[in-house]
């Protein structure tokens, strides 16, 4: 089954007025793990936010079909519900809110925005003290404000926690290993790899090879200028590593 | 500051008059009123009522300044919801209802009726127009060394186009210790007036905590003031919620008179449609080595206004004074405003004093993270403004206390969302 559908895709930002995605395709299905590189500039944060409905990323041509459905008239609530989760390159600090009460208010939105009922607080409890464990991470950590004074490390594994609990059948992960060192990497990979299954799919955006190491990808996809210039399996990850962009660039020209 | 004589009365100043003239004679209440109609209200043009034109923004003034019936009376009474479990002293239309039915604690003593009182001068409206229209309230003395551990309750209400005024005063000895709790409520529908108006002293060591509860209608207008001195060694923590009224002025004048004193203020002023709330906070370190630290967070939808002043003044003795002000707000509308105004004056050569303001809007970053968690953007909105205003009351270590305060917060940000 075709997890996700990207045809054609034009994104321009708001702001700035121009177009960063210029008729990108990709085609993930599930159980697939799909690697996006790309220099810097090349248009990976963008396709990550249009993916996951912020304002100020207009859509000004193209589909993307999520489980065969499009997407781009959804709010980003509306996606999040439906199974998409973006795990943020900049997880955002919030002063004030309990990471655990968070945890509880977005798995009870989803689960409500469905039609499913609300887990009880035994449950939930239950459920988070099961996922924390495996990621290193303490109920004491838990009870902080979200991403509040947290480390690189601990932001990435509260993201890959998130993850685990709201169940997503399609991760995008937006340059998941900036600012990880290699045990951090390690345990947020080992999370994403425990995440893998049939009925799932990824795309992890990232600059680096260093993170395909941990997490094997089925296929790779070169973005430059806001396209997929070139396609592969994960040898493809092992040549940017070694010769760079530059002659898949050229030879795309 | 004196103000300028007027040619003629507003429509309010007039029924002030009317209703103080109505109390009967009296030499300082007719003094008052003199004042009054002297001066007339203060304009913007005084300028600690530079953002809150009083003149021009009292409109009315109820005409019936009866007191309640009886029969309003006991309604009004079985009504009355609990903050918290407290000896309470209930006041409607300022005069004073009921008090505990249980025998008091040692050491606490009080005697209802009016306290005395008096104001500066014509721009001190708060407590000139208290001087002309209250008749009651209470006294209380606590015993030096007296730990009282129930809160005292002053719960003021005022029933629709009826206006209250009380006066207290309350003295703790050296080393006793109490909680109190300020209310004010009223109902939504109909025009009122209320005014209050404490004087408090804290003797050497003594340790009060004054929690001011504001959740009068949206046609109410609140005018109250705190008036306090601190004793050497004293410790107060002031904390305020303005979550209703109308037109509403919030004086906390403190003078820090004792070495070693230590205040701390943290309020939320919730300001809906209609609303204007003016916070006006006057600090004066008087002695050696004090610490006063302030914080306010203030959330403004509609067209509402907020206002806050913070005057900090510390004498040439005040050495090793360490003072703090801090002022964020969050304008949830593009009609809404909020002025804030630090104004501090050092005479001593070695103290700290920091002061800060900020006012934003909910930052795009945060929603678009919760949004995309699968919060709708009303409960994304709902959680942001809530853990930003109930921070001020984090520290506060009774459960049941912090409870109560974020539980009305949340009951004012459910109705205003």
């Amino acid at each position: 089954m075709t997890m996700l559908e990207i045809k054609n895709l034009h994104v321009r930002i708001e702001e700035e007025g121009t177009e960063i995605i210029n008729g990108l395709n990709l085609s993930v299905k599930a159980g697939e793990v799909a690697a996006i590189m790309g220099p810097n500039g090349s248009g990976k944060s963008t396709l990550s936010y249009a993916l996951a409905g912020r304002d100020g990323y207009e859509v000004t041509e193209g589909e993307v079909l999520f489980k065969g459905e499009n997407i781009l008239d959804m709010d980003p609530e509306e996606r999040a519900a439906s199974g998409i989760f973006l795990a943020f390159q900049y997880p955002v600090e919030i002063p004030g809110v309990a990471t655990i009460n968070f945890l509880k208010a977005a798995m009870n939105s989803q689960r409500k925005a469905r039609g499913e009922a609300e887990f009880t607080t035994p449950e939930f409890i239950r459920m988070v003290k099961e996922a924390a464990g495996s990621l290193n991470i303490s109920m004491e950590m838990l009870k902080r404000p979200l991403n509040v004074g947290f480390s690189g490390g601990e932001k990435k594994r509260a993201e890959i926690l998130q993850m685990a609990l709201l169940q997503p059948q399609l991760c995008v992960m937006d340059e998941t290993d900036s600012g990880l060192d290699i045990d951090a990497l390690k345990i947020v990979a080992d999370g994403v790899n425990a995440l893998r299954s049939p009925d799932r799919a990824f795309v992890v955006i990232t600059h680096y090879q260093r993170l395909l190491q941990h997490i094997v990808p089925d296929s790779v996809h070169v973005l430059y200028d806001g396209r997929i210039i070139r396609s592969g399996d994960k040898d493809l990850a092992l040549h940017l590593e070694e010769f760079g962009y530059a002659d898949i660039i050229a030879d795309a020209a | 500051m004196m103000l300028k004589k007027i040619e003629n009365l507003t429509q309010a100043e007039e029924a002030i008059l009317a209703a103080s003239t109505l109390l009967g004679p009296d030499k300082e209440r007719t003094a008052a009123a003199d004042t009054l109609r002297a001066h007339g209200l203060p304009t913007r043009r005084v300028e600690s009522w530079h953002y809150t034109d009083l003149r021009n923004q009292l409109k009315a003034f109820p005409e019936n300044t009866q007191s309640a019936s009886k029969k309003q009376a006991d309604e009004w009474l079985d009504n009355c919801s609990e903050f918290l479990p407290a000896l309470r002293l209930a006041f409607l239309n300022g005069v004073f209802l009921e008090g505990p039915t249980e025998v008091l604690p040692a050491g606490l003593n009080l005697q209802t009726g009016l306290a005395n009182g008096g104001y500066r001068d014509a721009t001190d409206a708060v407590a000139l127009i208290n001087s002309m229209l209250a008749v009651d309230g209470v006294k209380i003395s606590i015993d030096a060394g007296a730990a009282i551990n129930e809160p005292v309750e002053l719960l003021h209400g005022v029933t629709g186009d009826s206006a209250s005024a009380c006066r207290h005063s309350i003295t703790l000895g050296a080393g006793a210790s109490a909680s109190f709790i300020e209310r004010h409520i009223s109902e939504s529908s109909q025009p009122a007036f209320s005014n209050t108006v404490t004087d408090l002293s804290l003797e050497k060591g003594a340790n009060v905590r004054w929690i001011i509860v504001q959740e009068e209608g949206e046609h109410t207008n609140h005018l109250g003031q705190l008036n306090v001195t601190l004793g050497e060694d004293a410790r107060l923590e002031i904390l305020i919620l303005n979550a209703g009224g109308a037109l509403v002025r919030r004086e906390i004048n403190v003078a820090v008179l004792g070495p070693n004193s230590d205040l701390s203020i943290r309020g939320v002023n919730l300001i809906g449609e209609g609303a204007h709330i003016d916070v006006t906070t006057s600090l004066l370190h008087e002695a050696p080595d004090t610490i006063s630290n302030e914080i306010f967070r203030n959330v403004a939808t509609g067209n509402g206004k907020g206002v806050f002043q913070g005057e900090i003044r510390v004498a040439k003795d005040a050495q090793k004074t360490d003072a703090r002000m801090a002022c964020n707000t969050l304008l949830l509308s593009d009609e809404a405003e909020y002025s804030a105004k630090p104004e501090l004056e050092i005479f001593a050569d070695d103290v700290q004093c920091a002061h800060g303001a900020t006012v934003t809007d909910i930052l795009d970053d945060h929603l678009f993270y919760l949004r995309a968690r699968g919060l709708s953007e009303r409960d994304a909105r709902a959680l942001l403004v809530k853990a930003f205003v109930e921070e001020v009351f984090d520290e506060i270590e009774e459960d049941d206390l912090r409870d109560k305060l974020n539980a009305r917060i949340e009951n004012w940000l459910d109705n205003h969302g």
